[in-house]
C-alpha cells in the first residue's frame, strides 16, 4: 500500500502549500481505490479460498457449529484420497491427450488457412471470411444431433476422434486472430523472401510462423482452456468411464459421494488447479487475444 | 506479354490460396453446413436414432407451440435467465472495467485477479456453487446466520433457484470487463485532454466521449453476451438437474434430454432451431436498434 505513496511524495517542497494539498488528495483518492479493488478482489477470491479450506477439513469440522474457518490443521491427504476415489489421475491423462492432439491439429490448420486470408487474393475471399466469422456465431448445439448420427454411423461413439477431428480444420476464433496477427506483419517481408527464391509455403513457414509465435501461444492456451473445461461433447460423445475428461469424471464424482464436502471440494480444485497455473503463466496473452477478438469483431 | 504473366501469377495464388484454406473449407462443409442442413431436414421429421426418418411436415412445430407445456417452460425459464444475468454481465463489466481503467499502481495484478473466475468454468465452477449455496452448511447461509439473517434454500428453493444460477453470472464479470477494458483503452487520449481545454468537467467527459466511444464495444457485449446467456446449460445439468419443478429447465437442458437421453432426434432437431431462431431475431432487432445508438468513428452522424 506504501508504494504509490513513494512516487508521489518525490519532488514536494514544504513552500508550495497548495501542491501538497493536491498531493494529499491525491493520495486519499489511490488509497480509497486500492480499498475499493481489494474488497472486489476479495469477492473474487474467497469462494476459491472457501474452497481450499473446506478441502483441507476434516467431514466433522465441515458441519461445525459455529462454523470453523480454518481447517485446524491442513488435511493434505483429502486429496490422495480424492484420488483414489475417482481416477483423476487417469481421467487427467485422457484430456491432456485429447489437448494434445487438437494442439496437433489447431497448428497444422490455423496458420495455413489464417495466412491465405491474410496475404493472398483470390476470388470468393471476401464471402469466404464472412462464413469464417460468422460460423463462431452458431451454438454448437445447431449441429449436434447429425454429427452424433455420423459419428455412430462410422462407429466413432466413445473414442475420442469426434473431439478431435474438427481441430484439424481449424477453429474459426484462431484463424480469425491470426489473420489479424499477420496482417500487422510487413509485407515487405514476404517479398524479400520472394526475391531470395521462397515459394508461398516457404514464406509462411520460414518467415511468417516463426514471427507469428504469440499468435500461436494464444491459440495453444485457449486449445488446452477450452478442451480442459468442455462438457457437454464429451459427455455426448464418450460412455465408458475409463476414457472421461476430467470434467466428466468430476461430474461423476459428484454424483457419488456429494456429502464429502471436503473430498469433493478437493477433487473441484484439481481440477482447476492446471488452469490456474496456466493462467497466471500466460495471462498477458490471453487477456490481450479476448481484447483483439473484442475490438474487431 | 506482361498480361499473361500477371495472370499467371494470380492463378497461381488462386491455387495456393485454396490448397491454404482447404482444411478450412473442407470442416466447413463437414461440420457446419452438412449438420445444419440435416438439423433442417430432420425438424420435419419424426426420428428416434434407431429407426430411418419419416416425413411429417410441420408435425413438431405444430405440436411444439400447441401442445408441449415443457417447451414453454424451458423458454420461459431460458428467457427469464437472460434478463436477469445479461443486465449483469453487461453493467457490472461495464463498472468493474471502469475502476481497471483508473492509473494507479499495481492495477495489472487486481485484473489478473477479476479475470481468474473467468477463465475456470465448467463443471467445476458449478460444484464450487453448490457448495457455496447449501443451504445447511454453505459459505453464503453461513455468512448470513451471521448476521442474523435466514438464508434462502438457493438452488433448492423453486423461487430462488433460478435467481441463484443467473447470480453465478456476478463473479464471471471479468470476462466482460476486459472486453470493455480493451474498448477503453482504444480511446485516444487527445480527445480527453481537447476536452479538458474546453472547459469540460470530469462528468461532461465520461458522458459525451467515454459512454458515446465505447458504444461499439457495448454493442458486440451485448451480441455476445446475450447468445452466451441463451446457451446455458453446464450450471443447471450438474446443479439442479433442471429443478426444483422445472425452475431452472433451461432450454439447452430440454434439448439434451430430448435428443440424446430419449432420442426423440426429429423433435431435439425442431426445438434447436427454434431456439437458434430466437437468438437471431434478437440478434437482428439489436443490430436494428443500433443504428440509433451505436457510435462510429468517422461517420457522418450530421447527415
Amino acid at each position: 500500500m506504501s508504494i504509490p505513496l513513494k512516487g508521489q511524495n518525490k519532488g514536494i517542497s514544504p513552500v508550495f502549500n497548495k501542491r501538497i494539498t493536491v498531493n494529499i488528495k491525491h493520495v486519499i483518492k489511490t488509497l480509497f481505490i486500492h480499498l475499493c479493488m481489494i474488497l472486489i478482489a476479495f469477492f473474487f477470491l474467497v469462494p476459491i479460498l472457501w474452497m481450499l479450506s473446506t478441502a483441507l477439513k476434516l467431514r466433522w469440522e465441515i458441519f461445525a457449529w459455529p462454523p470453523e474457518w480454518l481447517p485446524r490443521e491442513p488435511h493434505w491427504e483429502n486429496f490422495r484420497e480424492a484420488f483414489k476415489r475417482v481416477p483423476m489421475w487417469g481421467y487427467m491423462w485422457n484430456t491432456l491427450r485429447i489437448i494434445f492432439f487438437k494442439v496437433i491439429g489447431e497448428l497444422f490448420a490455423v496458420p495455413l488457412v489464417a495466412y491465405a486470408f491474410a496475404r493472398f487474393r483470390f476470388p470468393g475471399k471476401k464471402v469466404l471470411f464472412l462464413l469464417v466469422i460468422s460460423t463462431m456465431m452458431i451454438p454448437l448445439q445447431t449441429k449436434l444431433i447429425p454429427l452424433f448420427s455420423m459419428y455412430v454411423r462410422f462407429g466413432l461413439i466413445d473414442s475420442y476422434w469426434p473431439l478431435i477431428l474438427p481441430a484439424f480444420t481449424g477453429t474459426p476464433f484462431f484463424i480469425f486472430l491470426m489473420v489479424q496477427y499477420i496482417k500487422t506483419m510487413p509485407r515487405d517481408l514476404d517479398d524479400a523472401a520472394r526475391i531470395d527464391g521462397l515459394n508461398n509455403y516457404g514464406i509462411l513457414y520460414r518467415i511468417l510462423i516463426p514471427l507469428c509465435v504469440p499468435a500461436l501461444t494464444i491459440t495453444v492456451t485457449y486449445t488446452f482452456l477450452w478442451t480442459w473445461n468442455e462438457f457437454l461433447q464429451p459427455l455426448i460423445y464418450l460412455n465408458s468411464y475409463e476414457k472421461y475428461t476430467i470434467q466428466l469424471g468430476l461430474e461423476m464424482f459428484k454424483g457419488m459421494w456429494s456429502v464429502e464436502w471436503n473430498l469433493l471440494m478437493a477433487a473441484t480444485l484439481s481440477t482447476m488447479l492446471p488452469v490456474l497455473v496456466l493462467y497466471f503463466f500466460a495471462q498477458k496473452k490471453l487477456i490481450g487475444g479476448i481484447a483483439t477478438l473484442g475490438l474487431k469483431g | 506479354m506482361k498480361r499473361s504473366k500477371r495472370s499467371a501469377i494470380d492463378r497461381r495464388q488462386t491455387i495456393d490460396a485454396y490448397v491454404c484454406i482447404s482444411p478450412w473449407l473442407i470442416g466447413f462443409l463437414i461440420f457446419t453446413i452438412m449438420p445444419i442442413s440435416f438439423t433442417i431436414y430432420y425438424s420435419f421429421t419424426r426420428w428416434t436414432i434407431m429407426e430411418p426418418p419419416v416425413w411429417i411436415g410441420l408435425k413438431n412445430y405444430i405440436f411444439m407451440f400447441t401442445k408441449d407445456p415443457i417447451f414453454w417452460q424451458s423458454l420461459k425459464v431460458t428467457s427469464l435467465y437472460v434478463v436477469m444475468s445479461l443486465p449483469i454481465i453487461i453493467i457490472f463489466g461495464l463498472l468493474l472495467a471502469l475502476l481497471l481503467n483508473l492509473k494507479i499502481r499495481g492495477m495489472n495484478l487486481y485484473r489478473t485477479l477479476f479475470y481468474i473466475p473467468a477463465v475456470i468454468s465448467g463443471v467445476s465452477v458449478a460444484m464450487l456453487w453448490t457448495w457455496l449455496l447449501q443451504p445447511d452448511v454453505g459459505m453464503v447461509n453461513t455468512l448470513l446466520d451471521l448476521v442474523g439473517i435466514k438464508g434462502p434454500g438457493w438452488f433448492w428453493d423453486p423461487v430462488w433457484a433460478l435467481p441463484s444460477v443467473a447470480s453465478m453470472s456476478v463473479w464471471k464479470v471479468g470476462g466482460s470487463a476486459v472486453i470493455y477494458l480493451a474498448g477503453l483503452q482504444n480511446i485516444p487520449p487527445q480527445l480527453y485532454e481537447a476536452a479538458r481545454i474546453d472547459g469540460a468537467g470530469r462528468r461532461q467527459a465520461f458522458f459525451k466521449i467515454t459512454i458515446p466511444l465505447l458504444t461499439p464495444t457495448l454493442f458486440f457485449q451485448l451480441i455476445i453476451q446475450m447468445i452466451e446467456c441463451f446457451k446455458v446449460f453446464t450450471e443447471a445439468f450438474v446443479i439442479t438437474k433442471g429443478g426444483p419443478l422445472k425452475a431452472t429447465y433451461f432450454y439447452l437442458l430440454y434439448f439434451y434430454e430430448e435428443g440424446f437421453q430419449h432420442f426423440n432426434t426429429g423433435y431435439a432437431s425442431a426445438l434447436i432451431l427454434v431456439l437458434v431462431t430466437v437468438i437471431m431475431g434478437m440478434t437482428v432487432f439489436v443490430n436494428y436498434t443500433s443504428k440509433r445508438w451505436v457510435y462510429y468513428a468517422g461517420e457522418d452522424r450530421a447527415s
